[in-house]
């Protein structure tokens, strides 16, 4: 055991590997943090097609859904991989290639989440807001929304410490973020235990973290219900 | 766009064989696996019900240990950290028993476990107190209430979040590739690979994983039906960890 490894390589593994500040593009937090936004957004369009009247949105949506919960993570990140480059026609770097297939990927996961928080809403509310002159639109986005999403914050935490967890897939398309910011240092070290325990441990303290975070927030909301 | 279609790549040459070794290995990696992640889920989902500080605080540690670090991560840790901390005799027979297969099951079993740990104890946690309670009463000790009461109860109400987690658990296969297991999305790309023909591949990859979930999910609710005890359905909850 010889933890001096760490202390020799502590700014690639955090800077490089974990935020994303050096000479690759990479970073953990880099990929997650705009993955989790935007897979929200998307998912929240989702989620909203997917209780839609109209079969022409409710069909895609659920379709859509069913098929990235069926599907491993890993197979969506080769689709990607493999797939964008036919499109497009040139091959596209690592970082758009893995935020492309997390987004599209976690947006099925996030859709579902929105799509119970709606439904959590009374009804009531969705036909007072009828009564009172709104549109449907209108009554979305300022009175089922609101509502719904703070019945969401706690799930909407907990899928984010999964995406976190899943960012470490995007190595194996060759994106330098903590996993594979220790593969590299592990490839001229052959430390293997001290830099993955290393790694286990600032991802476990992230996911904890959010993890306590969501439990407070679930308790705060308990206190003062809406 | 210009892409041409070949699916006949599929069926020519060793394809069709990789494709089914493939599923075998999948199959095989996810049930082993699957059997530790039941083992260690059910006793340490058991455990953090109990009434004994220490044990519950033990099963907390692990679950929340090994729950909130990516599976990949454990993967690299049980394949390239474990093994050169065991004695030679017992590294020598790993790498002649295919060390990646095992590391590939003990890092899904154990991450696993962790997970369905939390399903068991919710499970436990949705049958009423006075169950226990009764069975105490008639003279059970606290073991066997649990082992011939509180757990076939909670097995029979858990089947539709077990079936989820298991179901993640195939999915989640797919990461043992990065050490070099040869599972379904290892030979997907293997043909790829050889072929060139990267959306036939994982055409066919992805089909497989969906049938192969379907039918798991099928069969799942049939026993669901079976098994289901009227009026208790345990609490779905969504964006589980």
């Amino acid at each position: 055991m010889d933890f001096s490894v760490i202390i020799n390589n502590v700014s690639f593994l955090i800077l490089q590997g974990f935020l994303g500040l050096g000479n690759f593009t990479g970073g953990t937090l880099r990929l997650a943090v705009p993955a989790i936004i935007l897979g929200f957004l998307l998912g929240t369009f989702i989620g909203i097609g997917r209780l839609a009247r109209s079969r022409w949105i409710y069909v895609p949506t659920t379709v859509y859904v069913e098929f990235f919960r069926g599907v491993p993570l890993v197979m969506v990140i080769f689709w990607f991989w493999f797939i964008i480059p036919v499109l497009v026609g040139k091959a596209l770097p690592e970082y758009s290639v893995a935020l492309a297939a997390f987004v599209i990927f976690e947006a099925a996961y996030f859709g579902e989440i929105v799509r119970a928080g709606i439904q959590s809403v009374p009804r009531g509310q969705a036909q007072a807001a009828t009564a009172t002159g709104l549109t449907q639109a209108q009554t979305m986005r300022h009175v089922i929304l609101p509502q719904a999403l703070r019945n969401m914050i706690p799930a909407l935490v907990t899928q984010s410490i999964v995406l976190l967890k899943d960012t470490s897939l995007a190595s194996i398309i060759g994106y330098v973020d903590l996993t594979k910011a220790a593969q590299i240092v592990n490839n001229r070290e052959i430390r293997p235990f001290e830099l993955y325990l290393f790694i286990a441990v600032i991802y476990w303290l992230c996911s904890y973290g959010m993890s306590r975070y969501a439990q407070h927030i679930e308790r705060r909301l308990a206190i003062n219900p809406a | 766009m210009t892409y041409n279609f070949d699916w006949s790549v599929l069926w020519r040459g060793q394809s069709a064989l990789w494709l089914l070794q493939g599923l075998i290995t999948t199959i095989e990696l996810s049930a082993v696996a699957w059997v530790l992640a039941f083992i260690l889920g059910i006793s340490s989902g058991a455990l953090r019900t109990v009434s004994i500080t220490p044990l519950r605080w033990l099963a907390s540690v692990y679950v929340e240990f090994f729950r909130n670090v990516p599976l990949l991560v454990w993967m690299f840790f049980w394949y390239f950290a474990v093994p050169p901390l065991l004695p030679q005799p017992a590294q020598d027979w790993l790498f002649d028993h295919g060390a990646e297969f095992w590391a590939g099951v003990v890092a899904l079993g154990v991450y696993h476990g962790a997970r369905f740990s939390e399903v068991v104890r919710s499970g436990i946690q949705s049958i009423p107190k006075t169950q226990f309670e009764a069975a105490v009463s008639t003279g059970l000790t606290m073991a066997q209430a649990y082992r011939l009461i509180i757990i076939p109860i909670a097995l029979r109400l858990i089947i539709p979040p077990a079936t989820n987690e298991s179901l993640n658990l195939i999915k989640n296969s797919s990461v043992a590739l990065t050490i070099g297991v040869a599972e379904l999305t290892f030979q997907t790309r293997q043909i790829e690979t050889y072929t060139a023909k990267a959306f036939e591949a994982l055409t066919a990859g992805t089909l497989i994983y969906l049938l192969l979930c379907l039918a798991i999910a099928t069969i799942m609710s049939q026993l669901e039906k079976r098994f289901a005890i009227p009026g208790m359905i345990v609490k779905r909850q969504t964006g589980e960890l």
